[in-house]
């Protein structure tokens, strides 16, 4: 099998996890599993390792490179951060 | 340090694991802070493997934008009001597609460089940096909208639909010169092309209708980063790219039913067109059209009684004037008192999925007390009380009654059906689908006029000295 064809596998396979995984969350849960997968989608970071970290690159690379390190760092920070915020305040009664 | 080909997919298959786990936290209250700590760990790891892969040769870059990220996601996170929240993600959301619009062109020239191009590494270069780049500019007038910097009403005219479609080919055949031909020429063009069409596609799409949105670019996000991971051959991106895309589809699909739209009417936008009108004297158009208005001291007449139930509906309006903290105070009085108190969720209350369940959990009321739809309607007939704090279309019979109207076939939550009705409303203009609402006509419904906070308040002030 051809290496395109085995990321369509994981792709396909992937997308019917995230089916049964998210039909699961409690819809009280909405906003906390947006900004959660917004963390979570900061993953683009290791493309953007990949691409900062090739070094000899041309200085547009470079930019290039730092930029989406910074962006996806903003991702993962902010959104793990408010996520766990958030769901601290949901209390059972005392 | 460096590591091996086969450790490294060792290991982003944990982290991949570990996401599917932390997403699966959210099942319920009691283990979403366990899930979303399994996240973290998950992303973590993913990015120390990546950092000791033998690609990444230099960290000066990595660890100045990494620093500088952490601060400024640390410091938003902190500061950030609940109630704003919906602008957050919005923000979130396209920091996601720029990135991913970066990725994909700094992996080209990274690529030309090493004089390893071929077509289908392109084609998914293309692809990638289309949806980065529709999701970057999109979330960005999502976000002025919902942050009051752009009108939140849908911005519709002539032929804006072909217009989008002939960018949306334009971009396909630009998409095909770069994969066959490799102009670079074509590769910043779609990137332009894209960036407008996501401008265009999210501007007719009105306030109201912003939790599809939300939704939806939660799901291009996804997507985005799904496409980078197969121009860098990592499963980890697409299957994290995969869970996130779904997630938002589902969450989109979710919001639709609620409103009874079709996904594609959503999208088309021009909804709720209109629904400007004048704030002229409540009072005398409510008397005008039979509406009866009551007082705060009927109110507390009506919900002071031992072995009584009251059910809150909160809609966006009580996120506009923050009535939580007061209606957690009027639900601690009324509990003392011997009344049940339960808040009714619609779906699509509020500017994002699950909008009125943080704010109220931000007031500190347990989530026990809060309760969807599908499972509080049957509990209206037994309320003595429904109090509708800033909901609207919501709680409109019209959606059952009326088959000539706009909103016929939404499902609502049935306040009609409670023995009493006090609905709080500033003024007697329609909500957003522009329908007025039938229950205001009902026997059995009172207005009480004014902004959301102040009557709850004025409320507990009643109950108090009653």
């Amino acid at each position: 099998m051809s290496e395109p064809l085995v990321a369509l596998y994981v792709f396909v396979l992937a997308c019917f996890v995230g089916y049964f995984v998210i039909w699961g969350v409690t819809p009280s849960l909405h906003t906390p599993l947006i900004s959660l997968t917004n963390a979570i989608s900061g993953i683009i970071i290791v493309g953007a390792l990949l691409v900062a970290g090739f070094e000899q690159a041309s200085f547009t690379v470079d930019l290039l490179g730092f930029l989406a390190v910074l962006l996806a760092s903003i991702n993962i920070f902010g959104g793990f951060l408010v996520t766990q915020r958030m769901l601290s305040m949901f209390k059972r009664k005392k | 340090m460096q590591i091996s080909v086969d450790a490294q997919a060792a290991a982003y298959l944990v982290s991949a694991i570990l996401f599917i786990f932390g997403l699966k936290g959210l099942t319920s209250p009691a283990t979403a802070r366990r899930g979303n700590v399994l996240a973290i760990i998950g992303m973590i790891i993913a990015v120390a493997v990546t950092l000791v892969s033998p690609e990444v040769r230099g960290y000066n870059l990595i660890v100045i934008g990494g620093l500088i990220g952490a601060v400024i996601g640390v410091v938003i996170a902190l500061k950030i009001h609940m109630t704003a929240m919906p602008q957050l993600v919005a923000m979130l959301h396209s920091f996601v597609g720029l990135a991913a619009v970066l990725v994909a062109v700094g992996t080209y020239f990274n690529h030309q460089a090493a004089g390893d191009l071929d077509t289908l590494l392109m084609v998914e270069l293309s692809a990638g940096i289309v949806i980065g780049a529709i999701t970057f500019t999109g979330s960005l007038v999502a976000f002025g909208k919902l942050q009051g910097i752009l009108s939140s009403a849908p911005l519709v005219f002539t032929a804006q639909h072909w217009l989008n479609l002939a960018l949306g080919i334009a971009t396909i055949a630009l998409a095909a010169d770069f994969a066959v031909n490799g102009h670079l020429v074509s590769l910043y063009l779609i990137i332009l092309l894209s960036f407008a069409l996501g401008v265009l596609l999210i501007v007719p799409i009105g306030g109201a209708d912003m939790p599809v949105v939300i939704s939806m670019l939660n799901s291009y996000s996804g997507w985005a980063a799904a496409a980078t991971g197969f121009t860098l051959e990592n499963k980890l991106l697409i299957v994290t790219g995969a869970l996130v895309g779904f997630s938002g589809a589902i969450l989109s699909y979710i919001m639709c039913k609620a409103m009874n739209r079709a996904f594609v009417s959503v999208i088309l936008g021009g909804f709720g067109v209109g629904e400007e009108g004048g704030e002229s004297s409540a009072m005398a158009l409510a008397a005008e059209k039979g509406v009866k208005a009551a007082g705060v001291e009927d109110a507390a007449f009506w919900m002071d009684n031992e072995g009584a139930k009251v059910i809150i509906v909160p809609g966006y309006g009580m996120a506009v004037a923050q009535a939580q903290h007061a209606l957690k105070e009027l639900m601690e009085l009324l509990e003392g008192r011997g009344v049940t108190v339960k808040f009714a969720i619609h779906p699509v209350a509020g500017r994002m999925p699950g909008h009125m369940n943080v704010l109220l959990a931000e007031a500190d009321i347990p989530y026990e007390h809060v309760v969807e739809m599908d499972e509080i309607n049957p509990e209206f007939p037994t309320a003595d009380v429904a109090l509708v704090v800033g909901a609207n279309d919501v709680t409109n019979p019209a959606a059952k009654e009326d088959s000539s109207s706009s909103i016929y076939g939404m499902p609502i939550l049935d306040v009609y059906r409670a023995k009493q009705i006090f609905f709080i409303k500033r003024s007697m203009r329609p909500g957003y689908a522009g329908v007025d609402n039938l229950l205001f006509y009902r026997d059995n419904c009172s207005m009480l006029f004014g902004d959301a906070k102040a009557v709850c308040e004025d409320l507990v002030t009643a109950l108090k000295t009653a």
